[in-house]
């Protein structure tokens, strides 16, 4: 039997869902335009007007906001509640000069925790479950997002947060944890240790929903058998909320968007033109209940299909693709999000040429990042444990950088491969 | 006198020794003594020839990454102690040795072997004031 969270909202009908959006898309924009002048400069520079957003036929006529957009309006300028109304505040991973910081009123935190609710009973949840949560906890918006949403579900929610492997499973056997909410490499990685220590018997997990980085359909059959669970896909980005934006159903076969809160878009990611429906293109959301923190026509860089084939769940809400890809050069890594430039920058700063090569991989089902870097002559000395402590700097200068760990490689000058004289910055290996 | 030390950079893959080696031969630059300091993913190549400019010269001009830098030659008795005798004496005056190697051959009983120290001078005063000899470049057929 098929579980719904908000029964009427998500099996609502298509003319409903679409009344819903014009309202208030008009009253969203209304609330842009007085409150974040960021955003009305640049539909101002546009020509356009909230006379000239009429409902969704009008939609095109807005301005895209960008990363650029958020690096450049941090902390504030894109803030459209005062700060008094505001309690919470989520980030990227990342440097400061690519962190995002996302405000919440505590109406968004319960709306994003609605969305989350939807997506962990669409997985099989309710309140006799034992919600297992291993997303980190802190800014990252894994273990908050989940954790609320568990709590309105009405689960016995464990706010794990990652690592500490023996405490995970110990846990799992015995307060006998159901669901787990995880990034799908650490479901690997947690499946792969209870095979290991022979506790396949003594779990009682029924669901997992795991998000924040890409999967492949072979590792959620890879996940599913070992654990005996199936495996659910959440999709969402901490700049329209956290994860929830969009999740899997029963079907599996694309995650429904929560189209009472954000409008999807795929545009052509070149020249920014809508693309008919069903075409491949990039993600773009309008967050249309948001009061703090409203971005509208954010280009996610995802690239992915809609679709709004009936689905077998009964919702009605449109279905998006696992993202096939990004327009941009961003890396997930471990979840966490990797600019090339952001490397870049740091070998600088570290006296090495801006030469370097970026070799992304999975082993054991755990991302691996490593960044082959060419010897500097001014790094060079005849003495190795001087060489080896410049390379444990660059390793921590990353590691602050990325806030993930980067193995260092030390190559020969000039022996990074270029191709038609530009170098290959990023090999990524991942099979996904 | 010190003598002149080539460091080359070496990144851990097969042939890169061989290339480097190739390369001197080639160019008719003979090798007196070599030594390798490893971790798993690179090295420094440390080489004393008979002409270090020369040698310098062609390894950059292939892109190799090199260092030049001052060591001390040692004349070591080549009997049983003669190293002990002489790191005897640099230890009482607490003077790190970076690292140390030996030079191929020996020549009337001494064998000579290369110390890398922060002080190189300070360290053949050292040594010829507690009569060990120290070797000049001439002596290792360097030009």
């Amino acid at each position: 039997m098929e579980r719904y969270y908000q029964k009427e909202i998500e099996t609502a009908d298509r003319e409903q869902i679409l009344a819903w959006q014009n309202e208030r898309l008009v009253k969203q924009v209304r609330h842009v335009w007085d409150n974040v002048p960021y955003y009305r400069k640049k539909m101002e520079e546009k020509g356009v007007t909230p006379e000239d957003i009429q409902g969704l036929k009008d939609l095109h006529k807005l301005p895209f906001l960008t990363k650029d957009d958020l690096r450049e309006a941090y902390p504030y300028g894109l803030l459209a509640k005062p700060l008094k109304d505001c309690v919470r505040i989520q980030s990227t991973s990342g440097t400061t000069g690519r962190r995002v910081v996302a405000f919440y009123t505590q109406h968004d935190i319960d709306l994003w925790e609605d969305c989350c609710a939807r997506a962990i009973m669409a997985a099989g949840g309710t309140s006799e479950d034992v919600c297992h949560v291993s997303y980190g906890y802190g800014l990252f918006t894994g273990g908050p997002g989940l954790n609320g949403g568990s709590h309105k579900v009405g689960c016995l929610t464990l706010p794990m947060s990652s690592g500490n492997t023996d405490r995970q499973l110990q846990f799992m056997v015995d307060l006998e944890s159901t669901i787990l909410c995880c990034t799908p490499s650490y479901a690997a990685f947690l499946a792969e240790s209870i095979h290991e220590r022979g506790l396949r018997d003594k779990i009682k997990l029924k669901a997992g929903i795991f998000g924040a980085e890409a999967w492949s359909e072979e590792m959620r059959q890879d996940i599913q058998e070992k654990l005996g669970i199936k495996a659910y896909d959440i999709y969402g980005l901490t700049e329209t909320s956290g994860p929830g934006v969009a999740f899997e159903c029963s079907e599996q076969t694309g995650m429904h968007i929560n189209e009472d809160h954000f409008i999807a878009e795929i545009i052509d990611p070149d020249t920014g033109e809508v693309l008919p429906e069903g075409s491949k293109g990039e993600l773009v959301f309008t967050a249309i209940t948001k009061e703090a923190f409203p971005l509208l026509r954010y280009r996610t860089r995802d690239i992915c299909v809609l679709t709004r084939e009936k689905c077998s769940c009964g919702r009605t809400h449109v279905k998006m693709s696992k993202p096939m890809g990004r327009s941009d050069d961003m890396l997930i890594v471990k979840g966490v999000n990797v600019f090339p430039s952001q490397i870049e920058t740091v070998l600088m700063e570290q006296g090495y040429p801006a030469n370097y090569q970026i070799i992304v991989d999975r082993i054991n089902n755990s991302d691996t990042l490593e960044v082959m870097v060419e010897m500097a002559p001014s790094n060079f000395s005849d003495n190795l444990g001087k060489i080896t402590e410049m390379e444990k700097g660059l390793v921590s200068a990353l590691k602050a950088m990325l806030g993930i760990y980067a193995k260092v490689r030390l190559v020969a000058p000039k022996s990074i491969a270029r191709s038609e004289g530009k170098a290959v910055r990023v090999i990524d290996k991942r099979k996904i | 006198m010190t003598i002149p030390q080539i460091s080359v950079f070496l990144e851990n893959k097969a042939g890169q020794l061989a290339d480097i080696t190739g390369i001197l031969s080639e160019n008719q630059v003979n090798m007196r003594a070599i030594s390798i300091a490893e971790t798993a993913d690179y090295g420094v190549l440390r080489l004393i020839v008979d002409n270090a400019s020369k040698a310098s010269a062609i390894l950059l001009e292939h892109g190799f990454i090199l260092t030049m830098t001052p060591v001390v030659g040692v004349a070591v008795s080549d009997t049983p102690g003669g190293l002990s005798k002489v790191l005897g004496v640099i230890s009482r005056e607490e003077i790190d040795v970076e690292y140390m190697y030996s030079v191929f051959g020996q020549k009337d009983g001494m064998a000579c072997m290369i110390f890398r120290v922060a002080d190189s001078d300070g360290l053949i005063a050292l040594l010829e004031d507690n009569g060990i000899s120290t070797i000049t470049g001439e002596e290792l057929g360097l030009h």
